[in-house]
């Protein structure tokens, strides 16, 4: 490929072109719908470019004025962050030392797939008994609840992805330590867990991404603004009869804006742990 | 230090894990296997034991048989499809062109979208009045009126499959592209002066890089398919007619919209087994591909 033909290279320019129209079209659609007035969206033709720019929208989903769409969605951004902040903090106290303890004792690592395996189960072969669970103990519609079944999904996740990072320092740091006569717990705490902050904290944001993204359970497990995400949210605008469709795009721009922030900024931290730890769907 | 204490150490370092598994995956799982086996509702009764009375009912059911095969062809034509654009995009990206790095750090735009933010968006260009798809093609001069994209039973599915498609083939090019990119040069290099053919470079020299990276996405991909719920609920709840019900919908309905907890159950075990057939189906698989490799 060292040389390339001139029609081989415009063949490639052309097809890059479209394929950055493919992959940009549609969110720059969702952007342009969430300045364009109201009447710029519903015009036959359509156009394609906002007459003027309109940010009303923004400033209202924004403004925490009672009873209004802005406090609805100040809400549910409010619940989006403590039950993804929550989940996440509970997997990695518990993914850390069960994720060491695998990497360091290959005798015990067979759990660590059972804990895996879990990770293919459809949520709606758990919904059942879970929805009975926090009504038992008066959880459904608390963020807390939602936050206790997202571990369902964190955990194992979470557990997976920090088992390779721990692999990859190398073991015979700690049996240096311990032969200069470091306990075990200085060596977690001095050695190998600075070493592993940054899969540590890739972890955490690939965790706190699902949590952010999560549909399912958020729908059947919270009801009103005490709880609900999110994602339920504008799922709610997206169905209801909102008649201004540019009022659903804000939205959907400002529950995207996070995720894709983390997205460009770590791109390389999230690509490597993509082809080494798992798919997210 | 004893082995024997290095395991018990081991296990007590699991024992935060194991408690919160089995308290939020094990019990609710088995309680799903004894709510399966009554006539349960969601509040209210108890139920009493009714044996595989649910199975029989839910798996003679042309509901079941019909959400199956939609799933099916939904699992099977979108990853197809995402497999298929994501080598392409591969390639394409790891070929030298003006704005490459731009490029690849856009791939990762669909892939953060939040699914219900990309289901959401697809709805509103489906959208039979004012969407911007019904306006492009009529602008293009491709359609004559605007079009019920999603309201119409003959195109509802293919245009879920398009928008799952965008949000997921981008993952896969990415991880096509990983593998690419640890294609040593000399071999290629090689290759090329042995005089490969542009086909036979990529089936023989290539293709063996990509084959067990993309193994695992087909994978993890197809099961993620298989399970889908929540582009199809906010996109069209899985009608028109329910020509969009997939599996999971389906136990939706039957457990929360109906209350029927016990054949909601039975069906999401039944759900459940098909996901791990195939689960296991594909881990066999991977094994070959990793013992020929």
């Amino acid at each position: 490929m060292e040389r390339q033909s001139r029609l081989f290279s415009i063949f490639v320019h052309a097809s890059a072109l479209l394929l950055a129209a493919v992959i940009l079209a549609p969110v720059v659609w969702l952007f342009v719908m969430s300045i364009s007035p109201a009447a710029d969206l519903s015009a036959k033709p359509l156009s394609w470019w906002p007459s003027d720019i309109e940010l009303s929208r923004y400033r209202t989903l924004l403004s925490a004025i009672e009873n209004s769409a802005g406090a609805a969605f100040i809400a549910a951004l409010i619940n989006s962050l403590m039950v993804a902040g929550m989940a996440t903090l509970a997997a990695i106290v518990v993914a850390v030392p069960a994720a060491w303890a695998v990497s360091r004792t290959p005798a015990v690592s067979w759990s660590l797939y059972a804990v895996i395996a879990t990770y293919m189960l459809p949520p709606v072969a758990l919904a059942v008994p879970l929805y009975m669970g926090l009504a038992y103990f008066g959880l459904l519609n608390t963020v807390f609840g939602l936050a206790l079944v997202y571990l369902t999904i964190l955990a194992p996740f979470t557990t997976w992805l920090l088992k390779s990072g721990f692999d990859a320092i190398p073991r015979e740091i700690e049996s240096a330590a311990m032969i200069d006569g470091a306990r075990l717990d200085q060596i977690l705490r001095l050695l190998t867990l600075p070493l592993a902050a940054p899969v540590m904290a890739t972890s955490a944001l690939f965790a706190f991404l699902l949590a952010w993204d999560e549909f399912f359970y958020a729908l059947l497990f919270t009801s009103d603004l005490r709880a609900k995400t999110l994602t339920v949210a504008i799922a709610d605008l997206a169905g209801g009869r909102v008649s201004d469709y540019g009022l659903i795009a804000t939205a959907g721009v400002l529950a995207a804006l996070p995720p894709v922030l983390i997205g460009l900024i770590m791109q390389r931290a999230l690509i490597s742990g993509l082809t080494s730890g798992g798919v997210k769907g | 230090m004893s082995a024997n204490w290095i395991s018990t150490r081991a296990w007590l370092l699991m024992l935060p894990l194991l408690v919160v598994m089995v308290s939020v995956i094990g019990w609710p799982l088995v309680d799903t296997v004894r709510l399966s086996f009554t006539d349960a509702k969601l509040v209210g009764t108890e139920g009493s034991f009714v044996g595989i009375a649910n199975y029989e009912k839910m798996l003679a059911g042309s509901n079941f048989q019909r959400a199956l095969v939609t799933t099916t062809w939904f699992a099977v034509v979108s990853v197809a499809a995402e497999m298929v654009l994501g080598v392409l995009a591969a390639l394409l990206l790891h070929q030298q062109f003006r704005g490459r790095t731009a490029l690849r750090a856009l791939m990762i735009l669909p892939w953060a979208l939040p699914t219900v933010v990309n289901a959401t968006l697809w709805r509103l260009i489906y959208n039979p009045e004012y969407g911007a798809l019904n306006a492009a093609l009529t602008q293009l001069g491709l359609i004559d009126s605007y079009r019920s994209w999603l309201g119409e039973p003959g195109s509802a599915l293919t245009a879920l499959i398009i928008a799952d498609c965008w949000k997921n083939f981008p993952l896969v090019a990415l991880i096509a592209l990983a593998a690419l990119q640890a294609v040593p040069r000399d071999i290629t290099a090689a290759a090329l002066v042995d005089g490969a053919g542009p086909f036979n470079r990529f089936r023989f020299v290539i293709m063996p890089y990509l084959a067990g990276p993309l193994l695992v996405a087909l994978v993890l991909r197809t099961i993620e398919a298989f399970k889908v719920f929540d582009i199809i609920w906010v996109m069209t709840r899985g009608g028109p007619a329910n020509s969009t019900r997939t599996l999971s919908i389906l136990v939706y309905q039957e457990a929360f919209s109906f209350q029927r907890a016990g054949s909601g159950a039975s069906l999401a075990l039944i759900v459940t087994l098909l996901v791990t057939v195939l689960a296991a189906a594909y881990a066999a698989l991977l094994r070959r591909a990793a013992g020929a490799a």
